[in-house]
């Protein structure tokens, strides 16, 4: 698996990805600077990393979701690359016209810095094959705009396409108030676009990949990709 | 040519921030705060460019950049 991780300036968490990605698939990502108009070459995987990229001046993800390397992004998705956005990758997935909705104010208007439970909502796709659907994981979020929005007709199409991934849940999966950190509609975590090969989510799977983390429930997302990489090879 | 351009989130979309203020107004017993939303004001100015060409540059900036047209509406006002 070739994978790129975009490098914006202000982002934070393109290393422990780049470290996450070679543990898992055993060959270290390319690290590609945002103003950069290529993808290297055979890439299978582009990641859009978390952090603060452009200090979340105007809106988290803003400005980083027009840097140049983004329209060479956009197309690598359009002809079916798979594209992993994590945090404010998520919210530059959705600026950038990725992924629909956008990623408001937490609700409790407070930065949250914590592990949460998430219910895998669906495997059958290339991100989420190495869970079962209805596995409930702990990862970390980190994040102040997390709070997940879409209008309408858009949540109903992602209800009804079963294009929702991740769900905020309690431990044992139910899906209730108290367990939706950031206020997110339907509790929702992470989502695919529609053809499935463009995943947003703000929790970070890959601050839950080494034992020496405390938990390893974020490999699973990992080696997922690998696995759907070797299928497909 | 001077111009603003105000972002207000749409209504409808949740605006915590203008709720912490309009309940810290309230606090400090401001009279007859009912309701506070927070947006956001651009004020820029465009070169070489008429009136109309104003607008359009604008318009641009505001559809592609100044506001996320999912929670966000704008407005343009050319000041001069």
């Amino acid at each position: 698996m070739k994978s790129a991780v975009i490098v914006f300036p202000g982002i934070n968490r393109e290393r422990d990805m780049a470290r996450a990605l070679k543990l898992t698939s055993g060959r270290a990502p390319a690290m590609v600077w945002h103003a950069e108009t290529q993808l290297p070459a055979g890439t299978d995987l582009v990641v859009l990393p978390g952090g603060f990229s452009y200090g979340d001046y105007l809106r988290c993800g803003a400005i980083a979701a027009r840097a140049p390397i983004m329209d060479a992004v956009r197309a690598f998705a359009a002809k079916g690359g798979l594209v992993l956005a994590i945090c404010n990758g998520f919210q530059i997935a959705c600026e950038s016209g990725l992924l629909p909705g956008a990623l408001l104010r937490n609700a409790q208007l407070r930065f949250i810095c914590r592990d949460v439970y998430l219910r895998v909502e669906r495997s059958d796709n290339a991100f989420t094959r190495g869970y079962n659907a209805g596995q409930v994981i702990r990862v970390p979020i980190a994040h102040g705009e997390g709070n997940y929005i879409a209008d309408g007709p858009t949540m109903a199409r992602l209800e009804g396409e079963g294009r929702v991934i991740f769900r905020y849940a309690s431990p044992d999966g139910m899906i209730d108030p108290d367990w939706n950190h950031n206020g997110a509609m339907n509790a929702i975590a992470g989502i695919i676009n529609e053809r499935g090969n463009v995943l947003g989510m703000m929790p970070h799977p890959e601050n839950h990949v080494e034992a020496s983390m405390g938990r390893t429930d974020g490999r699973g997302l990992f080696a997922g990709l690998v696995d759907h990489f070797k299928l497909a090879a | 040519m001077k111009a603003r351009v105000t972002v207000t989130l749409k209504s409808g979309i949740l605006d915590p921030q203008g709720k912490a203020i309009e309940g810290a107004l309230k606090s400090l017993g401001v009279g007859g705060v009912a309701s506070v939303r927070q947006g956001k004001v651009f004020d820029i100015e465009i070169e070489g460019a008429d009136r109309a060409g104003t607008e359009a540059a604008l318009k641009a900036a505001a559809e592609k950049l100044l506001a996320n047209t999912v929670i966000e509406n704008y407005r343009i006002e050319v000041t001069g």
